[in-house]
């Protein structure tokens, strides 16, 4: 195995695209060396990219901002202006492991880790946020939900790389949230999971909503069903009983050690209901 | 003689005792210098690895180890051919630490290698080829007893009628059919408690309540992984480093298996970083002995988290039934419990001790209980805090409770009314002593965290728990420095604050200071044999003897003194840390304090110690009850821990800050083991949650502070009253937590763990019935 | 496998070391440095005892590569006393009895430091939190987190003192820390 740490973006893409065998992205490492260490991965190259400039750095762009793909979750807390912006997006960044992961893990490192259960995916798919991939050809900006297909895959091509991710500038009177069921408070990974951001109209109705589903399926879900179901609502408890049926019918778990198809079912539309209530209350202001 | 009659056998005033000064292998500890297992090395040392089963059964039809040998680096590769059965050992643990033909679980160790550093050593394993024929699997109790199921060890138990268990008509409802094969069967044992008429106590019952429940198996969780450094030479002279609750055991059980003398062999404990019992037996241990000895240097072994939970021993997973019968006025008339635990691959589950335990709380007139001992294919189970007891009493607890609101019975009430004391004949057999449980119930009931008024979702519950506490084997050295001070050599490993504990017994018998005596953990062939530091005996039989050996030292002293004043020996008494003329006859010297008998040592006779030692008896059971309070959260299952009272009898607190510890640790344990902590097998018989972020211990924000009430009911065995305190704790809490959610809920939890999906499946099915 | 050079700082003293990229941070301390105070509880980042500082950051050393902390400081448990002056946190475990068997400490005592200086003013939800990535087994945690709760006040009372002494002290620093107590949590 090969380390290295390139200080340009040319010449990380350079290294990734020349390696021969199996090579990974250095982020935070809070997923890579563990997957080293059981065995998961062997990987011939590893690049780490926290030494190239920009990557560590959160910048305001076109009244949103660009968070570089080195920023870890620690950082991205004491930004505070980007938590106050989408509040659900730094939620659950932040709510990834323990203080000690938080020192280092990335959202970039949770999106392209492509696990299902990634707790800041689901947020930042809610926030409509884009991701910009770097690579030998070119440069693209994407739907974050475009990057992961499966559980540990992701549609990124032999010598790209994701360089940051950008959340947009939201329209006024807009709120997002993110809750995750875990068996304890700390240290676990997401047994269900439900992102939501809305915009509201002056008189309070609901005039876009996109809600986002975690833990249910292969991926992250884009649920429209859940975002029509609240849609033209002030999100009485009508179009929360709506958006709870619609994101329980999304559901389409599996059972395994952190959870039944039952529980994460049902708990889909609990969690997606009460992530609606925050997301509207911060709409509202 | 004068000496005795100034130091009572059974002590009531403390200076030292009860005091809580800090330990004397603290500083070490919070400053990183400690030596725990894995923390030692030997100067080239090679690392060790070992290759472990995939396969939950299978049998191994060869091991080619020619190209992890070939690889440079590689030192030494063994299988179970390199040691050879050696007549008299133990064969299930030398089957277990290294396969024989059938790899029984998935992690059975199969070969090892010792190489010069690790990725060498990794890169060999995956050289070794095995070829395994996998066979069919069980790892369930209630499987593993049905005729259908594998026999795991074919013609060694006997085979069973299944329609003479007990366990076909009171639990599985349908009858097996009566087959009896060649093959024999998973039931390596079967224990019977009780006495009275069960039958007839029924007849007389006005409620009678009985219920099936399943527990799953827990890991004890320690955080220090085992590690240890064996070095063995040319001459068959060895050391081994290793953390380990019992040094000892591990030298005799390794010697035995390996085929040494005893006296060949040296171990050293290191620093304990948690047991919990699953440190009381041997795993890595003759591996790493074995392998030095093909290698010729030293070799370290460490296991990794996965290794841990998947090779080492948990505690059982049970199934149980149990039925209780009582009068409107909630006095108990009749109990009767089957309980079922699965020990892993070998016979040797605790439940034995959990049939001993189930109903001990009580005094029962009828009482039965049977107990089966059962393997399956899982690691072979370790003693774990209380084996066998928190089980079969969440059982017996979760009825209790139910009959209590049943009845519109306060909970401690029903618990008064049958509580065992002095003079009750156990369900075990022993009549009890002076014991502590009433007043265990009568604090918890007046303790504050009792009153508080409950919310919604909220709910309280109570349960009682007993274990009955070990002495055993112990021997103990004092010996008195030129100075004045004091050193004491232990033999049984401290993990949790025993040292402090020993040095307040001898302060206290000598009437010095804490700060004069040293405690320190003895290497095996420095002292005599000592027990393992298990069962809650350490504080008892290690304090024990350290005041008898304390004892035996002031003998000596006053012998000295008696030399200097040139009067008899008996007219010389030991106080204050000084020897005094005994009385006015004796003559009316100064007293001559430690230091000054120390100084004159040598010019009196030599240098002075004090030992002893003993197969300690009368350890005293300790009994707790625990009050827990809790919120549900009714759409997910999610629980929450309001409140934690513990209130149980330690006899004497020597150091009452490690008592409240054990009571606190315990209790969280337990509080894991209900709520979240599981086994979880796939359908191929493998572990599926071997680390700790799917295997859910609790963390800090899971729990709340941990109240603890210490109540004092000496015990006659000790001279200060102490019991042990160690394990009662994890004793209550599984039923103690099952009973708040079924009074905030209403519903019972009889399957554990009783994770969010469980709790909401119930919560729904109550919903639907009553729709 | 090519062995990296590495040139960081440990505690305030210049380290040198060459490991294999693929030794963690909490290898090389043990194994090639022989700082066996930082511990292996699981090598996966869900036990905490491996705490270590990294630029001020905690971090679980288990999951940084050791080639990766050229130019870094590290702080580890080795550091933590002034000579025979045992840091405040130290000296409160030690009296409270906040450890039994000890293997968790050095890691607590990292975590903890790590929170007190950023927020001296902790409420229990914030110190249980804080530490929630520290498992220990031992003690319930009961008298851990009640260690780190004395210990702020004391901090406390200390810098009010000092503070009173000289009104141009610096105040306390803003308590901007460990939310996650107050965090949406299902
Ligand atoms: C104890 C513990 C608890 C955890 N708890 C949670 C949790 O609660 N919720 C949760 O979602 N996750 C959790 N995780 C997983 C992990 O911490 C997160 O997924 C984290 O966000 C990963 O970020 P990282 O920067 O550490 O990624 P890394 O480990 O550096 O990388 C992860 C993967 O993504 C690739 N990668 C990283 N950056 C890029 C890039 N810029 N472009 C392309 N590929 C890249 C890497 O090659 C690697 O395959 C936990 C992990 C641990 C050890
Ligand atoms: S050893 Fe690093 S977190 Fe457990
Ligand atoms: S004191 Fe033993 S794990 Fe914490």
């Amino acid at each position: 195995m090969r380390y290295e740490a390139p200080d340009t973006i040319k010449a990380a893409v350079g290294l990734l695209s020349k390696a021969k065998g199996t090579s990974r992205i250095l982020a935070g490492g809070t997923d890579l060396l563990v997957q080293m260490r059981s065995g998961m991965v062997e990987p011939d190259l590893v690049v780490n990219i926290k030494g190239i400039p920009g990557m560590r750095d959160i910048v305001a762009d076109k009244g949103g901002y660009r968070i570089g793909a080195a920023v870890s979750g620690a950082e991205l807390e004491e930004h505070g202006k980007v938590g106050q912006m989408w509040p659900g997006v730094v939620e659950a960044t932040n709510l990834i492991g323990s203080t000690q992961i938080q020192g280092r893990a990335t959202m970039v490192g949770n999106l392209c880790n492509a696990s299902p259960a990634a707790d800041s995916v689901p947020a930042m798919i809610a926030a409509g946020a884009t991701a910009r991939v770097v690579g030998p050809k070119r440069t693209r900006d994407v739907p974050v939900e475009s990057i992961a297909t499966a559980p540990g895959k992701t549609s990124l091509a032999k010598g790209e790389f994701v360089s940051s991710v950008f959340l947009p500038k939201p329209p006024a009177r807009t709120g997002s949230a993110y809750l995750r069921f875990i068996p304890r408070t700390e240290m676990d990974i997401a047994v269900v999971a439900a992102g939501i951001a809305m915009t509201l109209n002056a008189k309070g109705v609901i005039t876009a909503a996109r809600v986002s589903l975690g833990a249910v399926a292969a991926r992250a879900l884009l649920v429209d069903a859940c975002a029509e179901a609240i849609i033209g609502s002030t999100l009485d408890d009508a179009a929360l009983d709506r958006l709870a049926a619609a994101a329980s019918a999304a559901a389409k778990p599996i059972t395994d050690k952190r959870g039944t198809v039952e529980f994460r079912t049902k708990v889909a539309g609990v969690l997606a209901r009460r992530a609606a209530v925050i997301a509207y209350d911060r709409a509202r202001g | 003689m004068p000496l005795d009659a100034n130091t009572p056998d059974l002590r009531t005033e403390f200076k030292s005792v009860g005091t809580r000064p800090n330990r004397p292998d603290g500083v070490d500890k919070v400053t990183g210098r400690a030596r725990f297992g894995a923390d030692f090395s030997a100067p080239g040392q090679l690392v060790g690895l070992v290759l472990r089963s995939p396969h939950a059964h299978a049998r191994i039809k060869s091991i080619d180890t020619s190209a992890a040998e070939a690889l440079p680096g590689v030192k030494a590769v063994i299988t179970y051919k390199d040691i050879p059965e050696q007549e008299g050992c133990d064969k299930d643990v030398l089957v277990n630490i290294m396969a024989r033909g059938t790899a029984l679980y998935d992690g059975h160790a199969v070969a090892a290698v010792a190489a010069t550093d690790a990725a060498v050593a990794r890169k060999a394993l995956k050289l070794i080829k095995v070829d395994y024929k996998v066979l069919k699997h069980v790892t369930d109790v209630d499987e593993a007893m049905k005729p259908s199921a594998p026999v795991l060890h074919p013609g060694r138990f006997e085979p069973v009628d299944y329609n003479s268990l007990e366990t076909a008509s009171h639990v599985s409802g349908k009858q097996e059919t009566k087959t009896k094969t060649r093959e024999g069967s998973n039931i390596a044992g079967r224990y019977v408690f009780g006495h009275g008429d069960v039958d007839k106590g029924f007849k007389q019952a006005d409620i009678i309540v009985e219920h099936e429940f399943k527990t799953e198996a827990t890991h004890q969780g320690y955080i220090e992984p085992h590690a240890c450094v064996a070095s063995v030479s040319s001459d068959g002279m060895a050391e081994l480093w290793v953390c380990t609750q019992g040094p000892f055991m591990v030298r005799d059980v390794c010697a035995s298996l390996l085929g040494m003398d005893v006296s060949r062999l040296r171990v050293t404990p290191s620093e304990i970083g948690g047991g919990f019992g699953g440190k009381t037996t041997v795993f890595i241990e003759p591996v790493a002995l074995a392998l030095s000895r093909k290698a010729g240097k030293p070799v370290k072994v460490v296991m990794s988290r996965s290794e841990v939970f998947r090779c080492t021993g948990p505690t059982s997973s049970a199934s149980m039934w149990v039925k209780i019968g009582a009068k409107k006025d909630g006095t108990f008339v009749a109990a009767d419990a089957v309980l079922k635990y699965q020990g892993g691959a070998f016979p040797g589950s605790p439940v034995e001790m959990g049939a001993m335990c189930a109903f001990a709380c009580y005094d029962l007139r009828n009482v039965r209980i049977v107990g089966y001992d059962v393997v399956t294919n899982r690691p072979k189970q370790a003693a774990y805090r209380a084996p066998g007891a928190p089980m079969s009493a969440f059982a017996v607890e979760g009825v209790i409770g139910e009959i209590a609101d049943k009845l519109g019975i306060d909970a401690i009430d029903i618990r008064l009314k049958n509580a065992a004391k002095e003079g009750t004949v156990s369900s075990y057999g022993p009549t009890f002593g002076p014991v502590g449980l009433v007043e265990t119930l009568e604090a918890a009931k007046a303790h504050k965290n009792y009153k508080v008024k409950l919310g919604k979702n909220q709910g309280r519950g109570v349960a009682s728990g007993f274990w009955f506490n070990f002495a055993g084997n112990t021997c103990v050295s004092i010996n008195l420095n030129v100075d004045g001070t004091l050193a004491l050599a232990l033999g049984t490993v401290d993990i949790g604050g025993s040292r402090a504990s020993m040095c307040l017994m001898a302060a206290e018998e000598l009437g010095i200071a804490y700060d004069d005596v040293r405690a320190i953990i003895a290497d095996t062939s420095s002292l005599g044999y000592n027990d393992i530091s298990e069962g809650s005996r350490v504080t008892f039989s290690s304090g024990l003897a350290t005041i008898k050996a304390v004892r035996d030292l002031k003998k000596r002293m006053c012998g000295r003194a008696a030399k200097i004043w040139g009067i008899p020996e008996d007219a010389v008494k030991w106080e204050n840390g000084a020897a005094h003329p005994a009385g006015a006859n004796a003559g009316g010297f100064d007293p001559l304090s430690i230091k000054e008998i120390a100084a004159q040592a040598s010019a009196t006779g030599g240098p002075l110690a004090g030992h002893y030692e003993i197969n300690a008896e009368g350890a005293g059971p300790s009994f707790a009850t625990h009050v827990c309070d809790v919120e549900v959260d009714p759409e997910t299952g999610a629980m929450k821990v309001l409140r934690y009272l513990v209130v149980q009898d330690a006899g004497k607190a020597i150091h009452p800050s490690y008592v409240e510890g054990q009571y606190q640790g315990g209790a969280v344990q337990g509080i894991g083991w209900v709520l979240n902590e599981e086994y979880f097998y796939g359908k191929d018989g493998t572990l599926q949650n071997a680390g700790f972020l799917d295997y859910r211990i609790p963390v800090c924000s899971d729990v709340p502070m941990i109240d603890t009430v210490i109540v004092e009911v000496p015990n006659p065995g000790h001279p200060y009253g102490v019991r042990g305190v160690g394990e009662t704790s994890i004793v209550p809490p599984l039923a103690c937590v099952a009973n708040a959610v079924s009074s905030a809920i209403g519903v019972r939890a009889r399957t554990l763990p009783m994770s969010p999906p469980k709790v909401l499946a119930a919560i729904e099915g109550v919903a639907a019935s009553k729709a | 496998m090519s062995a990296v050079h590495v040139s960081t700082k440990i505690n305030g003293d210049d380290v040198e070391f060459v490991c294999r990229p693929d030794e963690s941070l909490l290898d090389v301390l043990r194994d090639r440095l022989g700082m066996t105070g930082s511990k292996e509880g699981c090598g996966t980042g869900d036990c905490g005892s491996c705490s270590v500082t990294l630029d001020g950051r905690l971090v679980c050393s288990c999951l940084v590569m050791g080639a990766e902390v050229g130019g870094h400081e590290i702080g580890t448990i080795e550091g933590m006393a002034q000579g025979d002056k045992l840091h405040p946190l130290q000296q409160k475990f030690l009296e409270g009895a906040a450890l039994q068997c000890g293997i968790c400490t050095p890691g607590f005592l990292i975590a903890a430091r790590a929170l007190l200086e950023r927020n001296m003013d902790p409420t229990e939800t914030e110190v249980r939190y804080w530490l929630a990535g520290n498992l220990c087994r031992c003690t319930g945690y009961d008298k851990i987190v009640r260690a780190v709760m004395d210990t702020a006040k004391d901090m406390r009372k200390a810098a009010a003192k000092s503070s009173a002494k000289k009104p141009a002290a610096k105040k306390s620093p803003a308590k901007k820390t460990a939310k996650k107590g107050a965090r949406h949590a299902a």
